[in-house]
């Protein structure tokens, strides 16, 4: 089976404390540490695993800067056997769609039979996965913690839905999943896997290498453009309720209730 | 603005409670809009839910079909694609449903997509505002959409406050015969149903948080009561799970489950650094607590001093009673 | 007619003896030559050890532990029957050796045995067999009917080896009675014929059995003679070869290992033997996966087990119930070790250990305490084993994920935690501490005498940054001129490479060396004990490293520090020796003398100190790593203070003070024990 996995270099949220930069409009991204996104290394993984038993190729690709061959790197010394990095100024600022096109070009240059993306990454959209399915009108599923393949033909998958339930498909091959966290565990990766595959080159494309019209990607072809960021208003240490057990007991509640706190 | 269509799931011929979050939400993106629902489904409970959304909603579109009895996104989007003029604003909730069918119907409309939203704050010509927030909640972002040629948007559960139950006595309008073919390459088998015992604390939205204040392994069940009340979900911190009084599945803290709830409510837990780890996205902490001095109290967002023991049985009479 | 002694005997009246004893010995030195050559096999393909190093040490060890087994009475009963029973074995071997020569030339005598020193050799060896024959009895006893809990097998790590055990003193008493039956045998005869009388040590076996014989005809005493001589040299060849066979290989190997064992405590042996650093990247594979993978001296250690179980008695791990006992991580891999190279037929194509004997979680439980490597009697170590164990773990990607996120935030962010760099002093910055206490961030041509390393968890654990400024207090308070390195320093990684993350070790290390360096200071103090370890003990040529512990008592001694008197006098103070200063460093006393020159407060020892001090589960990023376990150690260890009357254990170590802290929650014991930092205690007691 012939596997593309879609990865994505993100600010590690385990390891950095976000504030706002000095003018307000952007994270302060000087100290920050970034891995690649949590989910994207469960559908390596995952990948890796399918093809460990049911022979095979894993391929990963990213789309961003330089930087993103680092995220690339680290999936190859878990085990995936090709790397791609989709790197291009006109792809700056690219929304979902726009990361999805480019993500489409590169596809239908291969011949896969399984296409997975992490459930969502850093923005918490998850978009991508399912807008790419569509684009190459391919059957999709989202939220997948469960693979069976039974066939070349279709596999089945479960997704997870409320209530720690899950949702048993069957899908037809060559399909587009969207991998959520839990799905297996994921091994580790350590210096010396990195060191290993440090000198394997991994090709780079461009716009032009994948027949993308710079217009309609990046910044100019984007739907949603981020304006700002703003930290939400927060308050500083706990507000204390004080009063009878009654009278603390309904201001309880009203929290609860205006939070969300009861079904 | 173009037409504002409600996209409305339902389970067991009941709607679902996010309805009137959509609605809400639609109000806020257009005070004066005409919010069309949708229903999609088969037999007696799409028509059950079809009339019972005309309280709410002028007008309710329903479409019929056995191969949507079970809401396959799949299926659902061809559906939807068939039936709703492409520059329509499509507001859908941002659950598991929802992120399966919202992203590609987007593409398949060519128009804008919108995920996770929190809050709308204004149109500017066909430029939509939008706030949503990113990095695990920690910040939140403006964003425009550019609504020219429609939109789908997933709205996230919980962020607009619900509309009341209205007596709007909309009509309901059977658009089937539009559907179409709505045969898709994904067959929905079956619902596997998680085992029994078996909570997943990391998926709950709210957590009912028990530590060594509960005292005895009796109180568990006190505690339990009042999560069931809350409809939350019991969790504990390590202490708890090494005196073998719940499941290690239940524990939140570095060494156990790192939680994102949105509700958290630590009860005789002193907040230790290990324990907080354990807690992602900024949830709304509730902390009580005998000490004042528990360090919970600092990342908490509302605090009691006071025994748990006495609190929860009250707690838990006043919820029922609501 | 005189007494035919084996040589000239002629059995059934016609085969001389002398040919017996040769075919004997021909057949016992072969077969036992032959199992010697097929044992050896697996450590000719072995990884390499450097072991030759400091003779004068290791003949020391060979001396100390091996000949006069100075460890071994650390299990007082067991330990003395097995001094007797080895005592007497070395006694025995110059007449067991001899014996084999009587075989073949009637009247042989050990050169030099002629006079004095053969009849003082006579009169102990006559004593030595009948010490040993009644050890044996004792032994066998005790392992036969008491059965002392600690050689119960685990069900799920194999058998027992009582049987064995059993059988083995069986042959050794055999070899006793035959020994003795020979010679009181001949000498009854000797005196019934002739009148010679010959002198036996009073109630030695021999003294007893001559006594019982010499009512008996001159040819039965023949008899009992000659075959009593063959059925000790029977048993003689068959013991030696089947020592090998089993537990008791260490009966032969056990001076050798011995003198090989390790002598460094506190560093953990290289990624490969004669391969540098540089060349690291080079090796194909990491660590051990394989039999084969372990060096020839962890194989030795395999065959030296004697399975007197001390270890797994010792081992925090095994006592909590964690999957991990460490006599079977060496029972197990011996057994596999004899299954793949059999004593005949082909060598057997060797599998991944985890996964076959091993299972991840197991390897995971060793705290790296030492405990073991402490007690065991061969010089047998573990932590190595584990370390090597660990280190092919890491590089198949088989890292629990509780332990995958400290791993990652420790590459990115030189913390476990995964918080920031320029956070790493903000403990400074507590305002009453600010202005009392200034510490000085050694950057920017910013120098001190003395670099305070204050590592991971003190630097960012909201309870234990309090080590870090009573540290920096107690400095200021002995006049020191010192300083920190602020956000330059990394974590110590003496968790890192002792988890097989061996390059992510090199890269702290050789970042926070080139630190140190730079900021010129010439001595390094810490509070954290790992820390502590891996700076004096794996970091190359730094400045001298000394713990806040050992300062503090050097300091007190000089006069530069006095501590007043007891605050609570009624109070009892227990030390709980961290693993990291005790058993790795050997810092038991300084911190001891400290407390005691607190003038009046009342100190008493655990049952487990010093060097059998009690795990109380472990730092670093021992604490991500969720084991299954019955109980926690820390929960053991607030129970054993509990037990010597103590209400206040005193620790030395950041993790300790967490782990115990904790522990003493979940024992429900707070309000009756309490838990402090020696600096605590120190900081308050000031004057």
């Amino acid at each position: 089976m012939e596997i593309l996995v879609c990865i994505k270099r993100v600010p590690d949220t385990a390891e950095n404390e976000f504030e706002l930069n000095s003018a307000g409009n952007d994270i302060d991204r000087d100290d920050l540490v970034y891995s690649v996104n949590e989910w994207d290394n469960y559908a390596v993984e995952e990948a890796i695993q399918i093809v460990g038993e049911h022979g095979g190729s894993v391929t990963v690709v990213s789309v961003g800067d330089d930087e993103s061959e680092e995220v690339l790197r680290r999936e190859m010394a878990m085990g995936a056997d090709n790397g791609i990095l989709l790197s291009d100024d006109a792809f700056e600022d690219s929304d979902s769609r726009g990361i999805a096109s480019i993500l489409k070009a590169e596809v239908e240059k291969g011949n896969y039979d399984l296409i997975l993306t992490g459930a969502q990454a850093d923005d918490g959209a998850a978009e991508v996965g399912g807008m790419l399915a569509a684009m190459l009108d391919l059957p999709y599923a989202s939220l997948v913690n469960q693979i069976d393949i039974d066939g070349d033909k279709h596999i089945k998958v479960g997704r997870e839905i409320e209530g720690g339930n899950k949702e048993m498909n069957e899908i037809e091959l060559p399909c587009v999943l969207s991998i959520q966290t839990g799905i297996n565990e994921p091994r580790y990766v350590g210096i010396r896997g990195i060191r290993k595959v440090a000198q394997i080159e991994i090709p780079v494309k461009g716009a032009s290498d994948l027949g993308i019209d710079a217009g309609s990607v990046g910044k100019d072809g984007a739907k949603m453009k981020r304006i700002d960021y703003f930290v939400p208003d927060l308050g500083e240490g706990a507000e204390m309720l004080e009063g009878s057990t009654d009278e603390i007991i309904e201001k309880l509640i009203e929290k609860l209730k205006s939070k969300g706190g009861l079904a | 603005m173009a037409q504002i269509f409600a996209y409305i799931p339902h389970k067991d011929g009941v709607a679902d409670d996010i309805a009137y979050e959509i609605q809400a939400a639609a109000g806020k993106l257009d005070s004066n809009a005409q919010v069309t629902a949708i229903v999609t489904g088969s037999g007696d409970t799409l028509d059950k839910v079809a009339g019972h959304l005309t309280s709410l909603f002028k007008e309710v579109i329903k479409i019929g079909h056995d191969d949507l009895a079970y809401p396959n996104a799949e299926v659902v989007r061809k559906a939807l694609c068939n039936v709703l003029p492409s520059d329509a604003i499509i507001l859908a909730p941002h659950n598991t449903f929802g992120m399966d069918l919202v992203p590609g119907l987007s593409i398949k409309f060519d128009s804008a997509c919108a995920s996770d939203v929190i809050d709308f704050e204004g149109t500017e010509g066909a430029t939509l505002k939008i706030v949503r927030q990113v990095l695990g909640g920690i910040i939140s972002t403006h964003n425009d959409l550019d609504i020219s040629n429609g939109a789908v948007i997933a709205i996230r559960p919980g962020a607009f406050a619900p509309v009341e139950d209205g007596s709007e006595g909309g009509t309901i309008v059977d658009k089937s015969g539009d559907a179409g073919d709505i045969s898709t390459k994904r067959r929905f088998l079956e619902i596997v149903e998680a085992e029994v015992g078996d909570v997943d604390i990391t998926k709950s939205d709210v957590l009912v948080s028990i530590g060594r204040g509960i005292e005895e392994e009796e109180n568990i069940g006190v505690a339990q009561e009042l999560a069931e009340a809350m409809g939350a979900v019991v969790s504990c911190s390590r202490p708890i799970v090494d005196a073998k009084w719940l499941e290690k599945s239940r524990q939140v803290g570095t060494s156990g489950q790192t939680v994102k709830p949105k509700v958290y409510l630590a009860l005789g837990i002193s907040g230790s650094f290990q324990h907080m780890g354990g807690i992602k996205g900024d949830p709304f902490i509730i902390a009580i607590n005998k000490n004042a001095n528990a360090p919970i109290f600092q990342v908490a967002d509302v605090g009691i001093i006071g025994d748990i023991l006495e609190f929860m049985p009250e707690l838990t009479e006043k919820i029922k009673d609501l | 007619m005189l007494l035919f002694g084996p040589a000239s005997y002629k059995l059934f009246g016609f085969i001389p003896g002398y040919i017996i004893s040769l075919i004997i010995a021909v057949i016992g030195i072969g077969v036992f030559a032959y199992i010697i050559v097929r044992r050896i096999a697996p450590l000719v393909r072995s990884a390499p050890d450097h072991r030759t190093d400091n003779l004068a040490e290791r003949i020391k060890k060979v001396i100390v532990i091996w000949l006069v087994q100075y460890r071994q009475p650390r299990y007082m009963l067991a330990g003395i029957l097995h001094i007797v029973i080895f005592a007497g074995f070395l006694v025995l071997s110059i007449r067991t050796l001899a014996l084999v020569f009587v075989g073949f030339s009637a009247g042989f005598e050990i050169p030099g045995f002629g006079g004095a020193l053969g009849h003082a050799y006579y009169f102990i060896k006559d004593y030595a067999a009948t010490f040993v024959l009644i050890a044996c009895v004792v032994a066998a006893i005790r392992r036969g009917i008491f059965k002392p809990a600690r050689y119960a097998a685990h069900k799920n790590y194999g058998t027992d080896h009582t049987v064995e055990a059993v059988f083995v003193l069986f042959v050794i008493s055999v070899l006793m009675l035959t020994e003795s039956l020979f010679e009181a045998s001949g000498a009854a005869y000797n005196f019934n014929k002739a009148g010679q009388i010959e002198f036996f040590p009073p109630l030695s076996l021999t003294w007893i059995f001559k006594g019982l014989l010499l009512g008996f005809s001159f040819k039965t005493l023949q008899i009992v003679h000659v075959l009593m001589y063959f059925l000790h040299d029977i048993a003689f060849f068959f013991f030696l070869c089947f020592l090998p066979l089993g537990k008791h290989f260490h009966v032969i190997t056990s001076i050798f290992n011995v003198f090989f064992m390790k002598l460094t405590k506190g560093k953990i042996k290289p990624v490969k033997y004669g391969v540098s650093e540089e060349e690291l990247d080079a090796l194909e594979s990491f660590g051990v996966k394989k039999l084969e993978d372990f060096t020839w001296k962890h194989m030795l250690d395999f065959y030296s087990c004697a399975d007197c179980g001390r270890c797994s008695d010792q081992c925090p791990a095994n006592t909590t119930g964690r999957p991990l006992s460490p006599r079977f991580i060496t029972i197990k891999a011996r057994d596999l070790m004899f299954k793949n190279y059999p004593l005949s037929g082909k060598i057997y194509k060797s599998e991944s250990l985890v996964g076959t004997i091993y299972t991840e979680d197991e390897i995971w439980s060793c705290t790296t305490c030492g405990a073991c490597e402490e007690e065991c009697p061969l010089g047998i170590e573990y932590i190595d084993k584990i370390v090597d164990l660990r280190r092919g773990m890491v590089e198949e990607g088989m890292v629990p994920q509780s332990l995958q996120k400290p791993l990652s935030a420790l590459e990115k962010r030189g913390n476990p935690y995964g918080k920031m760099e320029k956070k790493r002093a903000d403990w400074t910055n507590k305002e009453e501490f600010k202005e009392e206490c200034e510490v000085k961030i050694l950057e920017k041509k910013v120098t001190a005498d003395v670099l305070y390393f204050v590592d991971s968890i003190t630097s960012y654990d909201d309870n234990i940054q309090e080590i870090a400024r009573r540290t920096s207090k107690i400095l200021t308070k002995a006049r020191v001129d010192f300083g920190i390195l602020g956000k330059v320093e990394k974590d110590s990684g003496n968790e890192v490479i002792r988890f097989g993350e061996e390059l992510l070790f090199q890269e702290l290390r050789d970042h926070n060396i080139e630190a140190i360096e730079k900021c010129g200071a010439k001595k390094i103090v810490t509070a954290d004990p790992h820390a502590y370890n891996t700076l004096k003990n794996e970091y190359p040529d730094l400045p001298p490293v000394q713990h806040i512990s050992q300062f503090v008592a050097q300091k007190v001694i000089s006069g530069d520090l006095s501590l007043g008197d007891a605050k609570n006098p009624e109070k009892i103070y227990t030390y709980h020796d961290p693993c990291y200063l005790g058993r790795h460093n050997g810092v038991y006393d300084d911190p001891r003398n400290v407390l005691d020159a607190i003038n009046g407060l009342n100190r008493v020892e655990m049952k487990k100190s010093r060097d059998r001090s009690f795990c109380c589960s472990g730092g670093g990023l021992m604490l991500f790593y969720e084991p299954e376990e019955e109980v926690r150690m820390g929960v053991l260890r607030v129970n054993m203070a509990a037990e010597a009357g103590a209400n206040v254990i005193v620790t030395a170590c950041p993790f300790c003070l967490v782990n115990i802290e904790d522990a003493i929650k979940v024992a429900g014991k707070e309000g009756e024990i309490e838990v402090i930092d020696f600096t605590a205690l120190v900081e308050e007691h000031l004057v």
